[in-house]
Order: C-alpha cells, then structure tokens, then sequence
C-alpha cells in the first residue's frame, strides 16, 4: 500500500508530524520498533530550561541566545515564529489533556526529588503545582508505594531558590486495605481508573489538609480518565490539586501517547508497532518506498515522504559500538557532533559530554544534509532526539524540540504540496 | 559498628586495613581470644577486595609458575567451601586452550596440577563445549578444575561480623594518622574518624599492618620499610553469565584470560600495570579493548554482548629483594614481616603479598607471629569455625532471592529489581550499618549493581534512607549525587551498545525527571 508520508518512531516527534500530516488529510502510516520514550517522560513540554548555569524565565527570549551559541541547534533551523506556532497548535491537539503555560514564561514545577523544574507548558493535572508565586504546599505520599516520597520533595522545596517564599510540608498516608504489596505507579492509575480511590483520597485529606494548601499527589490519577478524576478531586477538596511525575513508566506520558495515537487512529492515520525499518527503495535522491520487517516478512511501503523520528541513543535511533563508531540504525546517515578521537565521555557524570550533542545535521527543511549541506535524499525529513547540535538533558529542551521539528518536518512536507501550481497532490 | 566516641582504646591486636586480609586477621584474633580492633581508612573491602574479579582459586593458574601458589590456593579453596560456604558458588572452573594458545602448555598444566595437588581432569573437547556452549567452538583441549566464584563483600562482612562477635572492634572510615613508637617498638597508632573527625589513640601489643597495597604507607609511620607495589588490574563486568564455570585460558597466565559467571553477570579479567599510586588507578582506553577482544576469543560475539560496568583494583606485589620488571613475575604467595628481626621495630608484623584466596591462612601465619609477642602460642580456629550463615555448609546457590520471593511475588515492595531487594531488607541493612553513604549499602547488598546501574533504586533508597531520619535532606542528596559520580566512573570507560541506552534511560530519570543536577546544595 502506498502513503503520502511514512513516520519512523512512535515518540513524540514522530507522533507530532504524524498527526499534522493527517488532519492536513494526508494517508500516513506509522511504524516504529516500539513505543517512544513519551513513555518515560513527565509530559511536559520543556522548551529551554537552563542556559548554561542560569535557570531560564522566558524561553521566548532565551531561545534567540542559545540559537546564537549552538549553530548546529534544531531550533535554528525551526525558527522562533514556527516553534510558537508549534507550540500552540500542540496546546489545542493533546485531546483531553489540556495544557498550561506558554512561551512567555516557564512554570516551575516540582520534580520527584523536590527541585523546581523550568517547563513552559504541563498538562492541568500538574501545572497546579507551579512554585512562582510561591504558598503553601502540602505532599502526600501513599504508604508503600516506592516511587514517591514527599517528605525528600518537601525539604529540598524548603531550601530551593525560588522567585517567592514557599512552605512545604509531608503527609504520608495509608492506603486502603488490600492494596499493598509490590505497587507500581500503574497498578494505582488502574485503580483511579476503576475504583473508588478518588473516594478514598478526598475522605483522608479532608481533615488533614489546611484551608491554603495546594495538595502535590503522585502522578498516578488514572490513565483514561485522569482529567475527570482530577477535576472531581478539586471540587471536593475545594483546594488546587496538582500531579508530580515520578519514575516510569510514566502516567501522563502514557496519557500523552494515547491522546496522540487516538487522536491520529481517529484521523484515518496507519500505527504499526512492533516492526523495524530494515532499508529503503531509492532513486535519483529520493526514497521511493520503505522497506518494513514485520511478523510476515519484509514488507516495500511506497511513499512520497518519510520523516525519520527514531530517537536517540536512549531509543535505538543512533547506537555506539564496542569500536566506537556511532551511526544511525535505520539510513546510516551522516552524524553532526561526533568526536573524530576515541575520547567520548568526560569523566563527571554532570560533565559536559562530548557525544551529548551528536546526531543528523539538517538544512532549515530539517533534511538530513551531507558534508556538504546537500539534502541525502529530497524528500527525508528527520525530527526529534535522532537529531544532532542540541543538548537536551543541559539545557531541558527536549520535549520542546520534539514538538518543533515533528511539527515542521510535517510543515515542510506540506508546504510543497500546497505550493504545488499543477495542482496535483501526491 | 556505632560511632561511640572513645578518647582512647587497648587491644592486644590492632589490625590496620579491612580488606579480606584484615578482617581475616581480625577474627583470627577474636577467635583466639585476644583483644582486637580493626581500623579502616573507608569502608571494609572497598580497596582491593572489593574490586578482585571474584575468583576462588583452585591454584591450576599457578600450577606451573608459582607451585607454592598453587599449593596454598587449593588448600584454602577446600576450607573456605566449608566455613564461608555462604560466600561460594561451586561453578568449578575450565581450562581451554584456545586456537590462539599453545595446546602444549596442556601437558605442563597437567603435570603442574598433578605435582601440587590440584585436581584436574582433561575432559573432550565437545564435553566442554556441551557444558560451556558460549565458549570459542575451536578450543582444542579442556581441563576441569575446581575453581569457584567468591562474593568478597560477603566474605569480608561474614569475617568481621564474626570477629565483632568474639569482641572484637571494626572500625570503617577510620584513617591511621601515625603509628605511636615508644622505645623502637610500635605500641599503638593515632588515628581519626572520617565520619566524626574525632582523632584518638588506640594503644595495642601488637599492631598488624594488613594494608595490602598501602602497607608501604603505613610502615613508615614506623620508619620501617615494606617494598610493596601496586599492581593495577582492570575488570569488566558483562550483563549475562556468558558462561556458568570460571573459563581460563591453558596458557601462561597473561591479561584477559579468565571469564567467571558472578551472580547474574559474569567478569572478564584482568591486566597487570604497575602503578605508582594505588589511589590512582586510571581505566585506559587499550585496556578495555584489550580485554573485549580477549573475551572474543573465549567466547565470539563478546564485543557484541552487554558490558555493564569495569573498574580496576590493586593487587599488592610483595618484593623484598631486586627489581621485577613484570608484575606477573612476582610471587602470589604472601610475605610475613617481623620488623623487630628486620629493623629492630618490636610490636610491629606486615602481612602483605598474596591474593584473596588465601587470605585466611595469610591471617593465620599473622596471628601466629602475633603470639609470639601476646605471651605463647594459641590455637588457629578459622579452618573449622563456620561464619555466620555458612554454619550449614550449604554452598550458595544463584537464584535464591528469587527463590524466596516467588511463593508470593508481589507481597512486598521491591527497591530494587535488578537484585531484588526489598524495603524491609534495605531497611534493616541502613539501621544496622547505621550508614548515611548508599554507596556503603551498595556493598552489602548490591544494591543498584544490577544492568540499570542504579536507574530505579537510587531514588527510591534515597527517599527511605531520608524518611526514615537517618540522613537530612542535604545529606541525602550528597549520597545520591555521590552515587551517580561513583557509578559513572566505571561506567563511562566501557559504554556503548545497550549499556548505552541504559545510560540513556538512567539520565531520563535522573535529569529529564528528577532534575538532580539542580539539586539545592
């Protein structure tokens, strides 16, 4: 069967392009070894959260300074006007999750560990837990459940530097009887889900909570109905109610996935996991088809557009041997950032590292270019981690360059098309 | 282990080092009936005994170059299957000759073994490679022999668990500032706590230096001498048991010849460097390689395999008289020195030089001398009594957490998954270590040791060693921060392939999510 647009990877950028690309009614079909690392992640949308040792207000203002310093930066390539546009469009796409924030300013969320954490737009279930302007707050932990620890959150809160004064206090309580044992984050969204732990929950901290508290719970509320159960907890409360992501798998990235996925499943668009793009039909620099190992066999998928999103090292898309070559596991693309000697990892771990930032270099299409800044193929764009010149986890961008370019690889595809004066669309 | 505050302590021993060999001697003492305390610059067996490959010897590597080795090797193998049987895992041991090894060397291995008492039967080639189906398919002769795989941490705590019970006092994190002379004898040392800060003096008969590759350091407090080196030998741990029998090369003992299962993974090792300081053990990019392409040729596709983790230790190489140029070359046997017949230094004994293997009887040569100068000989103990949880003899067997957790798999929290560890474990281990360092729990439970290195767990025992009022909130993120460093040491120098997506994932945890970097100080 042949498609406008064949995506690599189901994580974020790759699920972005996708989605764009269908509700601009092209036939998309999705296929990725497995899901995305949307899976470990809080859900956020982190744009630019640290220059270097400065925390970051305004990602708006930032971003022109670290385009300035990292030439190589997906951003740069994006542009400031498309990333906002990106953004945006990605506020009014997340289905039911409804996000918060914007460019303007990043909210500071508290992380697991109690740090406050720049991100310029979170799902409602957690933006609740923005520490700007500063109150009261009040963690709970549930008794058992290993992954959350609100009295750790709640000291190192006290000592953070933060734009107005915070107090941060611990509760710890006892879940129903029968719900013990070896608990994962999973198994108590499940019971959100199907239960009555909302129930329970609002008749244990009735009592315990003050007046002023905002209530910081374990990012577990449900998986399909996380914002009604959310809601629900709010009004009965009658206090702010706000989710902290913890260890993965994560809850809201799990909510994200399938928000996009049935977003995208509703839109006509094809999601195939499980398979592995093993090569490529090519001629005179185009990809014609894409060849696909599933279950049956290997499977040539023609195609009049491919976007690359199979992530970095993390998710397989780039990989490092024992010899020390790095290479891109599905095209064996060319590699921006790469350290020509054998020296590859500073000796700190918070060091910076030199292979942190190696990855496809693309022109402002965001096609993977050669040496020489020629495009390898016309009609290959590539988005997300795979990509090369950022260094997300430094500069807590990640998310926010997933967004981007899987918004503009998508942008890119269509604007040809759209362009096109014969008026036939492929 | 509490960290009372003493301006002053007496023993009839003091022993200086907690690795295999002073916590050996230490509970020779004890077990002896002598008065004993144990001081250690950190915690018990993070020097060389913590980082050994995890080998009991049957003595067959020395079977042919160092017999005395050899002797000793299998007569220590044979008693420590019974009293640290906790400590062994019986995989017996292989001897190959690979295409690259003289099959020759064989018949000289044979003859070795036959003349040192090390049993060795030379088995067929598709026997071998029945019971080893990873190793190299064009290996030309195999002998069994008895070796074994040893945890060192278990040893080492069994030992000084056992010393403490005959009342003896272990001190970790307990540095030598000077050895007290008085009248050219040694009758105590100056020492600090590196917990406390508090510095005392601990007055001794008689004081044993068991600093291994730092007994050079400690003699010359006592303006003695102890020509010592240190030999760096770097190991890298792989994600499997690539193979279940500790497999050796038949050959000349050389780097990289010797790959043993160790729990869940197994360890190829090692190389030999001396180097000047044994605090200074630089993990080089040759050696690594070095090692990886040895592993191919024990077992092909090694460099395609999972390498979680390498690091390097510092054996002791003892040379009383003329300079060796190669660190092989230099015995494997223990030197015992008397520096009151050496130097005129009474009250003073070094017991350096050998390996862990015989770790025990080096403690009981030591004690022996000890009484000497303690008023007459007392009877050794340590080849009879049983250690704690080895008092059934029953060798350790791999699986035997998950043993225990299977019956009812999610009736209790698991810490960590990697090892299976549960809350309750984790927290009885920081209650009775009174410990603030996860990297001190690590070693007694492996805790974070596993393929995520860490990834999961360390979050999670940092949040219950924080809970649990044992460690503030700045001190619990110094441990963790500390952890991450620690483990990124030995993790760097041999990252790629899977390892590195682990990595990966690990910094998703540690940075995406957690932000630990931005930790308040």
């Amino acid at each position: 069967m042949s498609y406008d647009t064949i995506v690599v990877g189901a994580g974020l950028a790759g699920l972005t392009a996708a989605l764009r690309l269908t509700e601009q009614g092209q036939r998309v079909l999705v296929v990725a070894r497995g899901i995305g690392a949307t899976h470990l992640a809080p859900a956020t949308v982190d744009v630019l959260g640290y220059l270097g040792d400065q925390r970051v207000v305004s990602p708006s203002s930032s971003v022109s300074t670290l385009i300035a310093s990292s030439p190589d930066h997906p951003y740069r390539h994006v542009g400031a006007e498309q990333l906002a546009a990106a953004l945006t469009w990605f506020g009014t796409h997340a289905g039911a999750l409804g996000y918060a924030g914007g460019l303007e300013e990043n909210l500071l969320l508290p992380t697991a560990l109690g740090v406050p954490k720049p991100s310029a737009l979170a799902p409602r279930t957690m933006s609740g837990g923005d520490l700007r302007a500063g109150g009261r707050f009040v963690f709970v932990g549930f008794k058992g459940f290993k992954d959350f620890h609100p009295t750790l959150i709640a000291d190192n809160l006290a000592t953070a530097r933060l734009p107005a004064p915070i107090a941060a206090r611990a509760l710890e309580i006892e879940l129903p009887a029968g719900r013990r044992g070896d608990l994962s984050g999973r198994v108590i969204a499940g019971q959100f889900d199907n239960g009555n732990l909302s129930e329970w929950l609002v008749t244990t901290l009735r009592n315990r909570v003050e007046a002023d508290e905002r209530i910081g719970v374990p990012a577990v509320l449900g998986l399909r109905r996380a914002d009604e159960i959310w809601r629900k907890l709010e009004e009965r409360l009658e206090r702010k109610v706000f989710e902290v992501a913890t260890l993965p798998p994560s809850i809201p990235g799990i909510r994200l996935f399938d928000a996009l996925t049935d977003a995208l499943r509703a839109g006509g668009a094809r999601i195939v996991l499980g398979v592995r793009v093993v090569g490529a039909r090519t001629t005179g620099g185009r990809i014609e088809a894409v060849d696909v190992a599933q279950a049956t066999g290997t499977v040539s998928h023609p195609a009049g557009a491919v976007v690359l999103a199979s992530g970095g090292f993390a998710s397989g898309g780039l990989e490092l041997d024992s010899f020390g070559v790095t290479r891109d596991t599905v095209f064996g693309l060319p590699l921006i950032g790469v350290p020509t000697d054998r020296v590859r990892f500073a000796p700190g771990y918070f060091d910076a590292q030199p292979l942190a930032s190696a990855g496809l270099g693309t022109d402002d299409s965001l096609r993977p270019v050669d040496a020489h800044d020629t495009p390898v193929y016309t009609n290959l764009y590539a988005a997300g981690a795979i990509l090369g010149g950022a260094v997300p986890w430094k500069e807590t961008s990640g998310t926010g360059i997933s967004i981007a370019t899987g918004y503009a690889a998508a942008g890119a595809i269509l604007a040809p098309a759209t362009q096109d004066i014969s008026g036939e669309v492929r | 282990m509490q960290n009372t505050s003493m301006s002053s302590l007496e023993a009839d021993v003091l022993v200086i080092g907690g690795g295999s060999t002073g916590v050996g001697v230490a509970r020779d003492a004890a077990l002896r009936g002598f008065s004993t305390v144990l001081v250690e610059r950190r915690d018990l067996a993070d020097g060389t005994t913590g980082r050994f490959h995890g080998l009991l010897h049957s003595g067959g590597r020395y079977a042919v170059k160092d017999p005395s080795a050899a002797r000793e090797c299998i007569a220590e193998n044979r008693i420590l299957r019974v009293t640290a049987a906790d400590c062994v895992e019986d995989t017996g041991g292989l001897f190959v000759s690979t295409p690259w090894d003289d099959p020759e060397y064989g018949d000289l291995f044979l003859e070795g073994c036959r003349t040192t008492g090390v049993p060795a039967e030379e088995i067929p080639v598709a026997e071998a490679l029945r019971r080893e189906p990873r190793v190299n398919p064009d290996i030309r002769r195999a002998f069994l022999v008895p070796d074994a795989a040893l945890d060192p941490w278990k040893l080492v705590w069994g030992c000084a668990r056992s010393a403490e019970e005959h009342g003896a006092r272990i001190l970790p994190y307990h540095r030598v500032l000077d050895l007290v002379v008085d009248d050219d004898r040694v009758v105590g040392a100056h020492v600090r706590s590196e917990r406390s800060g508090e510095e005392f003096q601990i007055r001794a008969t008689v004081v044993i230096n068991a600093a291994g590759a730092w007994s050079g350091q400690i003699a010359k407090f006592a303006h003695c001498t102890v020509n010592v080196r240190a030999g760096m030998g770097l190991m890298i741990a792989m994600n499997h048991r690539l193979v279940h029998m500790c497999v050796n090369r038949c050959k000349r003992p050389a780097d990289g010849d010797i790959l043993l299962p160790l729990r869940t993974a197994c360890v190829i090792g090692t190389t030999d460097v001396f180097v000047p300081d044994p605090d200074e053990t630089e993990i080089r990019q040759a050696d690594i390689d070095l090692l990886l392409d040895e592993g191919e040729k024990l077992v092909p596709g090694f460099r395609q395999a999972r390498a979680l983790h390498a690091w390097a230790g510092v054996r002791p190489l003892f040379e009383d008289t003329a300079e060796v140029a190669e660190t092989r070359d230099v015995t494997r046997s223990h030197a015992l020195l008397d520096h009151s017949s050496r130097e005129g230094i009474a009250g003073f004994l070094t017991i350096t030089g050998g390996k862990t293997t015989t770790f025990r009887l080096m403690a009981e040569a030591a004690v022996d001398a000890a009484c000497q100068q303690l008023g007459g000989l007392r009877a050794c103990r340590t080849a009879e009594v049983p250690l704690a949880g080895s008092e059934s003899h029953a060798l350790y067997q791999i699986g035997h957490r998950l043993a225990a957790r299977e019956p009812v798999p999610q009736a209790e929290e698991i810490i960590c998954e990697c090892e299976l560890i549960t809350r309750a474990r984790l927290e009885e281990t920081i209650r009775q270590r009174d410990t603030t360092s996860l990297d001190d729990i690590r070693r007694l439970l492996r805790l974070g040791m596993g393929p995520c290195q860490g990834g999961f767990c360390m979050y999670r025992a940092t949040g219950i060693l924080h809970q649990g009022g044992h460690v503030d909130q700045a001190g619990a993120n110094r441990t963790l921060l500390d952890f991450l460093e620690e483990r990124w040491k030995g993790l760097h120098p041999i990252l790629h392939g899977d390892q590195l997506r682990q990595a990966r994932l690990d910094d998703w945890i540690f940075q995406g999510i957690l932000d630990v970097e931005h930790l308040p100080a």
